[in-house]
């Protein structure tokens, strides 16, 4: 049997969503770095978001559960620091997805103390009218905002 | 996925840096953690339990590099080591404490990470630059916090400060632990792996003794000709895996759960 190419893989591999985001694929957010296909064997190259998310078992299993719905059996996922996972990896499209999901994308620095006063768009109304209510948030990658205007509390992904 | 190191570092001074890095940040996460739930405001019980998640994230990455090197599990080192097998320094053992000895002694700790991780970004050891580089980004939000923390509550009230102050007292000699010599340090050195603890302790110092004295806090150094020096006995013994009953405790409550039922897939 003919096992499938590597553009089928990254087309199944693009199919999977962040657990925490279902707008975003792992592929859109730069999550799934890589992938290598020898003798019938798949090795797939991921950098985590946090090296704590606690979804990337969850990912390693989908991955695994994905490319075995294509034949592989044999799927190696190997993480990768070259270059770490950095929130400016996501694009204009995938920044706009998260606004569209009522998550407002990450401030664009490289200095993490100015976070702290970088004002977030609200995304359900726009307003720059927002303050940030907590440093941290409901996951590792998320912070807390409220919105002044339309009265509504937001999230912000974290720059990192 | 196994890795070598290349053969001319020493491999077992490697091993026992990469331990140490990885049990401290078990034992301080494990730590953390006990505040979720008792904070005293609600911001205080999110920002613990997500540094909390953040170092036991960290224990992982180092844990699964020694597994590359030895073949040993992050959930065997984690959960099946006896108390007297881990390399942590005492410091991050010891019980939780009222906020403000937590407060410091996050506030030393992430210091000491920023001191380290930025240390490690030059090392020869490739693993060693590329996990830092990552690490030292999210241990910003760490150290963002926990010195906003002490900047507000070193001199707010009498207190805050009184309690603050306690935490310095209490903290600075454990924190000092951290730095605790390795054996097989000077090889690490030579070979350009880390610059060894000695000169992470003097950056530390420089970075932590101003800031304290800023918020109004008394600190057990002095400086001469530039350089902070203190004269306290340090709370080591740790890297050597002496370890006091805090430990004990700690690994008896951590590995709890595994030990009822060591083969259950979660």
């Amino acid at each position: 049997m003919q096992l499938p190419d590597e553009r089928t893989i990254w087309r199944e591999l693009e199919k999977i969503t962040d657990p925490e985001i279902p707008v975003l694929s792992l592929v859109d957010m730069k999550i799934i770095r890589e992938v290598t296909v020898r003798d019938g064997k798949v090795s797939v190259s991921i950098s985590p978001t946090f090296v704590g998310c606690p979804a990337l078992d969850h990912i390693k299993d989908e991955i695994k559960t994905r490319l075995a719905g294509l034949g592989f059996a044999d799927v190696e996922i190997l993480t990768t620091y070259t270059p770490p996972w950095s929130s400016d990896m996501l694009d204009e499209n995938a920044r706009e997805k998260l606004r569209a999901f009522g998550i407002a994308p990450p401030a664009q620095t490289s200095e993490i103390p100015a976070t702290l006063i970088i004002p977030a768009a609200c995304p359900f109304c726009g307003s720059m009218h927002t303050h940030m209510e907590g440093e941290f948030g409901a996951t590792l990658c998320k912070q807390l905002f409220y919105c002044d205007d339309c009265r509504q509390s937001f999230e912000r992904f974290k720059t990192v | 996925m196994s890795i070598d190191l290349p053969s001319s570092l020493p491999r077992e001074s490697v091993l026992s840096l990469i331990l140490a890095l990885a049990d401290d940040e078990l034992m301080l996460g494990h730590r953390d953690s006990e505040w979720t739930g008792h904070s005293p405001i609600l911001e205080e019980d999110i920002a613990f339990s997500n540094i909390a998640q953040d170092e036991l994230g960290h224990s992982l990455v180092w844990y699964s590099l020694y597994e590359q090197l030895t073949g040993k599990s992050p959930d065997a080192m984690a959960f099946e080591r006896s108390w007297s097998e881990f390399a942590c320094c005492h410091f991050v053992t010891y019980p939780k404490g009222d906020f403000g000895y937590t407060v410091v002694r996050q506030y030393l700790f992430d210091e000491a990470e920023q001191a380290r991780l930025a240390a490690f970004e030059q090392s020869t050891l490739q693993s060693l630059r590329e996990i830092s580089g990552k690490l030292i980004r999210e241990e910003a939000y760490h150290l963002l916090h926990s010195k906003g923390l002490v900047e507000r509550l070193g001199d707010a009230t009498e207190e805050s400060h009184r309690h603050m102050q306690a935490g310095v007292d209490q903290a600075f000699p454990q924190a000092l632990g951290m730095f605790e010599k390795l054996e097989g340090e000077d090889g690490l050195i030579e070979k350009g792996v880390f610059p060894g603890n000695d000169a992470l302790k003097r950056e530390w110092l420089d970075r932590v003794v101003p800031m304290l004295t800023s918020a109004k806090l008394t600190v057990p150094a002095s400086q001469t000709n530039g350089s902070h020096i203190v004269d306290i006995k340090p709370d080591d013994g740790g890297r050597k895996k002496s370890h006091t009953q805090h430990l004990k405790q700690l690994v008896d409550d951590l590995q709890q759960v595994y030990r009822i039922a060591p083969k259950a897939k979660w």
